[in-house]
């Protein structure tokens, strides 16, 4: 069977919704343009996986979400996530479409953070959106779904910490699709100006295990020279939701990018995490996990390319796939001529508890530098026998061990994660997924 | 009744294909000290990691029990959970999970649930252990065995072992690749263990772990069986003469296994 690739939203559709929302003309040129890119790109090349059979074009684009007025209407999925109720006052709840729940702490708004709804900064803070939005990140016209993106943007947040700020608590963004059939085309633009620091955590939760819908989420993150951007997230989409999740970073001189990516999806998924060391010294820590379960299919690839004269990028992917998942995992390290004495080091592991599931890892390392250094480490494996062996000489259960086993295992990228209550939650995803 | 008794019957043991042991037979109670001794290749650690289910080995004839129950029907946990413990030659490495984690999960496992060990006892019984076996005390929340050097192994074979207090123990060469100051940490940590309710099976192929832990009993095995008993007056003779008189007296020509009288 072959899927429909044509969108049921066309250019008309596009005008009137946006000028519902009374957008900008640049960004309504945006959509428009986009929309025939749309039409023309070809979807995302992937090697190894193969997507013609995906749903990418069955969803419900627009569907309001109300505000939230008290702690208790959130479900319990999105209140784990909280903590206490006003453990956090850097906080967004988008619902469905919408921003229901925002509040920034005084003292932050006092020092020049910007932490709104993204088609509100696209009027308030005009300049610094139209400058970063899809344009040294991610294009527009990268492919298909980039393309897509932009025509049908419906949801997003945009984060900016001026020059010097240091945010010492995190910021917090729960993406909460609590229509089954809504689609998220949602974009998260953050810039760390000069010799800032922040630290962002963003969970993606749908309720859709029958429904069918569509996440296309792109985010943009610029660390400027000298920032320290930590930029955790946890994606945990019911099997109903095909999820395109594009991240890219963008590193200036002397600044930091590290991401700990917890990929909890329980529908077919392809994830890009690429980030671009620009400037000299830069550095970036990709970490990310995966579990897969059920039938589903999932494309990783974390990239990372090396601009800037010794400059630093760490790769490291850990996965576990039960039952008939399979996923790929890809990992690129690129120097480009000129980056001299770079590091590009990656490492992949994936681990499989079934017979029927399938994982790859897939190192790429390219060079154009002699006066480098690089490396890569790749394994796919199962549990190991005479490890639960030991486990189990203790008096531990064969299902204790291997869960102690797999936590172990995943682990270095878990206890990255910036947000005790997201990491604890990011445990329990882990745990309903493994048993 | 003093301690547990755990009885090696006539044991056959394969691995990929090859029999290993030939039909051991040893008894150990509660209260008594054995030590099996031998040159190397000649089954010792097979008869250990048999004993407790290592994967690799197939039984294929004779009896194991523990007091009486079947411990070849048991999975290896449940042959711990029985009171059985192994100090293994080469403990397996488990990243991601602390040694402390693990041992209190290990503690909790023999223990019924809602019954668990309060963590401040748990916490100050490690500390105390820990300093009595001269470990340093961050190895706590190093991963399990990570990187940990050759010493650092056994002793933490040694913590856990005092830590568990099992009823029988076997000790699969708890002295190799130990230098003289650890050894004699280790051999105090395993003597600090000793009374009428512990039996202790300790594997060496040198006598000079049995100079600072004194064997009840001695065995010394070749060809996959136990071929001499003895008092520990056998064990200084081997140290003395080394193994050659008895395959003169046995009219062994290579004691390892494959080999026939």
């Amino acid at each position: 069977m072959k899927v429909d690739t044509q969108l049921p939203y066309d250019k008309e559709y596009i005008t009137q919704y946006s000028e519902r929302r009374n957008e900008p003309q640049w960004f309504r040129d945006t959509r428009l343009k986009a929309a025939d890119l749309a039409d023309e790109l070809p979807m995302p090349k992937l090697e190894k996986t193969r997507i013609r059979n995906w749903n990418f074009t069955n969803f419900k684009h627009e569907v309001s979400g109300a505000q939230i007025e008290k702690y208790e209407e959130l479900p319990e999925k999105v209140r784990v996530l909280l903590g206490e109720k006003s453990a956090n006052d850097n906080l967004i709840i988008v619902r469905n479409n919408d921003v229901a729940y925002a509040s920034l702490s005084k003292e932050l708004e006092e020092q020049g953070v910007i932490f709104k709804d993204i088609f509100t900064a696209m009027s308030e803070n005009e300049d610094l959106v139209k400058k970063y939005f899809m344009q040294e990140g991610v294009s527009v016209d990268e492919n298909k779904l980039t393309a897509r993106h932009a025509a049908l943007l419906n949801s997003g947040v945009f984060l900016y910490v001026p020059k010097n700020v240091k945010v010492e608590k995190p910021i917090q963004v729960v993406f909460w699709q609590e229509d089954p059939e809504a689609a998220l085309f949602n974009h998260v633009l953050l810039v760390a100006d000069q010799l800032s620091e922040v630290t962002y955590v963003e969970n993606y939760v749908s309720q859709n295990e029958n429904e069918e819908s569509v996440a296309n989420i792109v985010s943009e993150v610029f660390a400027l020279d000298g920032a320290k951007v930590s930029y955790g997230a946890v994606d945990n989409f019911e099997k109903g939701t095909t999820t395109y999740v594009n991240r890219r970073g963008t590193v200036g001189r002397d600044a930091t990018l590290e991401w700990a990516l917890g990929q909890m999806n329980d529908g077919n998924t392809i994830s890009e995490n690429i980030t671009n060391l620009m400037g000299e010294n830069s550095l970036c820590h990709a970490k990310a996990v995966s579990v897969g379960r059920g039938d589903q299919k999932q494309d990783f690839t974390a990239k990372i390319v090396h601009f800037g004269k010794e400059s630093e990028g760490y790769i490291l992917q850990h996965g576990v796939m039960k039952d008939n998942a399979a996923s790929i995992f890809n990992g690129v390290g690129k120097i480009e001529h000129g980056a001299s004495k770079s590091n590009a080091e990656q490492e992949s592991r994936v681990l499989m508890l079934s017979q029927g599931s399938r994982g790859d890892a897939n190192p790429i390392l390219l060079i154009d530098e002699d006066d480098v250094t690089a490396g890569h480490a790749a394994s796919v494996g199962r549990v190991d026998p005479v490890q639960l062996y030991y486990l189990m000489s203790r008096g531990i259960s064969k299902q204790e061990a291997e869960r102690l086993v797999i936590h172990g295992f995943l682990s270095p990228v878990v206890k990255e994660i910036p947000i005790e209550t997201v990491q604890n939650q990011l445990r329990e995803v882990i745990e309903g997924k493994v048993y | 009744m003093a301690g547990s008794t755990l009885e090696i019957k006539d044991l056959h043991v394969e691995i990929e294909g090859q029999e290993i042991l030939k039909g051991v037979n040893l008894t150990i109670k509660g209260g008594e000290f054995h030590a099996v001794m031998g040159p190397n290749g000649t089954g010792k650690s097979t008869l250990a990691s048999a004993i407790m289910g290592h994967p690799k080995y197939e039984i294929t004839k004779g009896t194991v029990l523990l007091d009486g129950e079947d411990v070849l029907e048991m999975e290896v946990d449940e042959r711990a959970q029985a009171g059985l413990f192994l100090a293994m030659q080469y403990p397996s490495e488990i990243s991601g999970v602390t040694n402390s984690d693990f041992l209190r999960s290990s503690i909790n496992a023999r223990r019924e649930e809602g019954d668990e060990i309060p963590l401040m006892q748990f916490i100050k019984e490690m500390d105390s252990t820990m300093d009595y076996l001269e470990i340093d005390k961050n190895m706590a929340q190093r991963y399990l065995n990570e990187g940990f050097s050759g010493g650092e192994k056994k002793r933490n074979e040694i913590l856990q072992l005092m830590m568990l207090k099992p009823a029988i123990a076997i000790l699969d060469e708890i002295d190799s690749g130990l230098d003289i100051d650890a050894l004699k940490v280790v051999s105090k940590g395993i003597n600090k263990m000793r009374n009428d309710e512990f039996g202790c099976l300790i594997i060496t192929h040198y006598q000079r772990l049995l100079d600072y832990i004194t064997p009840d009993k001695v065995h010394v095995m070749m060809q996959g069986r136990v071929v001499k008993s003895g008092g520990p007056e056998l064990a200084q003779r081997l140290e003395a003469e080394g193994y050659d008189w008895i395959k003169e007296e046995l009219g062994i020509e290579d004691e390892t296994v494959g080999q026939n009288a």
